[in-house]
């Protein structure tokens, strides 16, 4: 279904030279509101290979969506290393972080998050408006996308107008718009009801099967099931991998 | 394009914010309306208040001989000085800063009659220069005072337009007789109507011409009662002041630095005056106009500091996705600058119609409101700094945002 999406397997070889693409190593995020401080990371250790499809478990307050927000770049660690490709993620400008977080993250969340006053195809078309692209490209990659996420008829329609199952598949296309190395979603399934879910997932499986990488959030079974691998945060620290 | 995508979400907020978009646009507009109003009325009333000036005439000198204050040379003070028309020759060739020099003579008592209408008007006897350094302009069909009417002493005469219609009514008078003192006199020109807001013996509106010899030789005068000079440059008249004096002097034996034998009144003092005046006066409308204006952006700042928080979320979800800070500045300062900017063409609009339909009869008291390059430009400028200043600080806002907890919301 994504084949020709341009992000086949054969990307780790881009990597650093271990071929990681994300390394985090004694990553700590302590959050101090007022006299109270949260140590809501406390030392991760975590590598992600370009091709894996990985699930984060664990119970709620543990850490794991504060974990995504650093692997996206979207927020940064208080302490410890992130090299993101080999590059060395602390070291980055605001503008070079703005441009990892559209080249080489796609985002997938719980909620959604799609601008509600644009039609699914200017939601798509958000990230490759931010990359700079000439609008002709732009309208065609994005009508690309929704076509591929099987939502050809329903480009024109505003959020409002979509199914919850249907607005996360919108979300994913706008993920995928700039071919990212490395897509994140936090309790993707979350909202929906189990056979939207169901879908869902098997979006992520194909994205899998056409060479993504996938960090995938989520207190879903059957997700975690799919995933080869399964990392579990407790407090802070991941306590198993496998 | 980045351009088109500011564009369509103004439209958007514009659509479903109808009332608070009014609103902020009313401040601009009415900020707008009332600089460019302001600085035209100052500039319509400064322009209506040079014509004024320049209606008694450009550049010029009024002089008139008086006592000496000072003993010179042998002689007591108190003496009184009494000047021809050949010193004043005298004073043409030395002085060469002067343009143009004519004495005048003035009388207060002569009856002016057309057939039973009697008035007694001031009038002068004058050379030709008098009328162009006076602004004596004759309406169509008459003429001032020529060289001619002095050198063959003919008995005409240039009457006020106010003295006309007093003595003709509406009837033409240039050619008609007018019998001074039971002299017949043909009337040569009627002064066209003018503005002038000073005057030393009368406004010119209700005085009488004759060519200086008609007058002399009639009057039987030597010696004149004042005399007028003009030179080409502003900044000319206080070295020809002097240099006038010195001839005279030299002529009438006074002392040079003696203020009082020859008194002078220099007209361009009253437009030196009037333009600090003015400056001042045109400074304070702009300065108010300014304030409602930068009232009107302290709206319109207010309104994008409202639009940024109720954005936070969608700015949280820009950056997400890779928007650069520049990005989200740029959009909060397009909508605020076409906030401005849209307020700002349609307050200039209001001006333009208020200054087009001003009614006439308005015009003669406060001058022509005008708005000229330079109240447009004004205007624009301010405008555009408010409207910059305005987004500005809520851009900053924006930018500064954390996506992670914009997203949270
Ligand atoms: N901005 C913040 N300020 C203070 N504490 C925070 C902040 N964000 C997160 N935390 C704390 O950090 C801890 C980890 O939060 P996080 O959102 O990562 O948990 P989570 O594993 O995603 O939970 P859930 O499964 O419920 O989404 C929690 O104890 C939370 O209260
Ligand atoms: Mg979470």
């Amino acid at each position: 279904m994504f084949g020709h999406f341009g992000n086949g397997a054969g990307n780790g070889g881009k990597n650093g030279g271990n071929g990681a693409l994300v390394e985090l190593a004694g990553i700590r995020k302590v959050y101090e509101t007022g006299p109270v401080t949260v140590e809501a990371l406390s030392g991760v250790d975590l590598t992600l290979r370009a091709g894996e499809f990985v699930s984060v478990v664990g119970p709620s307050g543990s850490g794991k969506s504060t974990l995504m927000n650093i692997v996206g770049c979207l927020d940064t660690p208080t302490g410890g290393s992130y090299r993101l490709k080999g590059e060395e993620v602390g070291r980055f400008t605001l503008d070079r972080l703005a441009e990892v977080r559209n080249r080489r993250i796609g985002f997938v969340f719980q909620n959604f998050n799609l601008l509600p006053q644009l039609s699914a195809f200017e939601n798509v078309e958000l990230p490759l408006l931010f990359a700079g692209m000439a609008t002709r490209a732009r309208r065609e990659r994005a009508e690309e996308l929704l076509t591929e996420v099987g939502l050809a008829d329903r480009m024109r329609h505003k959020p409002t107008e979509l199914s919850g199952g249907q607005m996360q598949r919108v979300a994913i296309a706008r993920a995928l718009a700039c071919r990212p190395d490395l897509i994140l979603a936090d309790e993707p399934t979350g909202n929906l009801d189990s056979s939207s879910g169901r879908d869902i997932l098997h979006v992520f499986e194909d994205l899998w099967q056409a060479g993504h990488t996938l960090l995938v959030i989520t207190h879903d079974p059957a997700i975690a099931q799919r995933a080869p691998r399964s990392v579990t945060v407790e407090d802070g620290r991941i306590v198993a991998d496998n | 394009m980045t351009f088109r995508h500011y564009l369509l979400q103004l439209l958007r907020d514009v659509r479903s914010q109808k009332l608070r978009t009014f609103l902020t646009l009313f401040g601009i507009v009415w900020g707008t309306a009332a600089v460019t109003l302001m600085l035209a009325f100052g500039q319509g009333l400064h322009g209506k208040l040079i014509a004024s000036i320049k209606g008694l005439g450009e550049n010029i000198v009024i002089a008139w001989p008086s006592r000496t204050s000072k003993a010179w040379d042998g002689l007591g003070r108190g003496r009184r000085i009494r000047v021809t028309d050949e010193d004043l020759e005298k004073v043409r060739r030395e002085v060469p800063l002067i343009t143009r020099l004519s004495g005048e003579y003035s009388a207060w008592n002569l009856r002016f009659r057309v057939g039973r209408k009697v008035f007694i008007p001031g009038m002068s006897g004058t050379n030709a220069e008098f009328g162009v350094m006076r602004n004596l302009n004759p309406t169509t069909g008459g003429r001032f005072v020529d060289d001619a009417d002095v050198s063959h002493r003919r008995r005409v005469v240039f009457l006020g337009d106010k003295l006309k219609s007093d003595l003709f009514g509406v009837d033409e008078a240039v050619g008609s007789e007018v019998v001074i003192n039971g002299v017949p006199f043909v009337v040569i020109g009627v002064l066209a109507e003018k503005d002038q807001d000073s005057s030393y013996n009368n406004r010119d509106n209700d005085r009488a011409n004759l060519p200086a010899s008609t007058f002399k030789a009639m009057y039987n005068r030597a010696y004149v009662d004042n005399f007028v000079f003009q030179v080409a440059e502003r900044d000319d008249a206080v070295a020809a002041k002097k240099e006038v004096i010195a001839s005279l002097a030299r002529t009438h034996r006074f002392d040079p630095e003696d203020t009082e034998a020859v008194g002078m009144w220099d007209t361009n003092e009253n437009l030196e005056f009037m333009d600090t005046f003015m400056l001042g006066f045109r400074l304070f409308l702009g300065i108010v106009g300014t304030l409602t204006l930068v009232v009107g952006g302290i709206g319109v700042s207010n309104i994008m500091h409202v639009v940024v928080e109720e954005r936070t979320k969608e700015i949280g979800l820009k950056m997400a996705l890779g928007a650069k800070r520049r990005f989200v500045v740029g959009q909060i300062l397009f909508e605020t600058l076409a906030l401005t900017a849209i307020g700002g063409v349609l307050g200039l609009g209001i001006a333009w119609t208020v200054c087009a339909s001003f009614p006439a009869a308005a015009i003669e008291y406060v001058g022509s409101p005008v708005i000229s390059a330079q109240v447009a430009t004004i205007t624009t400028g301010v405008l555009g700094l408010i409207g910059f200043l305005a987004g500005f600080f809520p851009a900053r806002t924006a930018a500064s945002l954390d996506p992670v907890e914009a997203l949270r919301l």
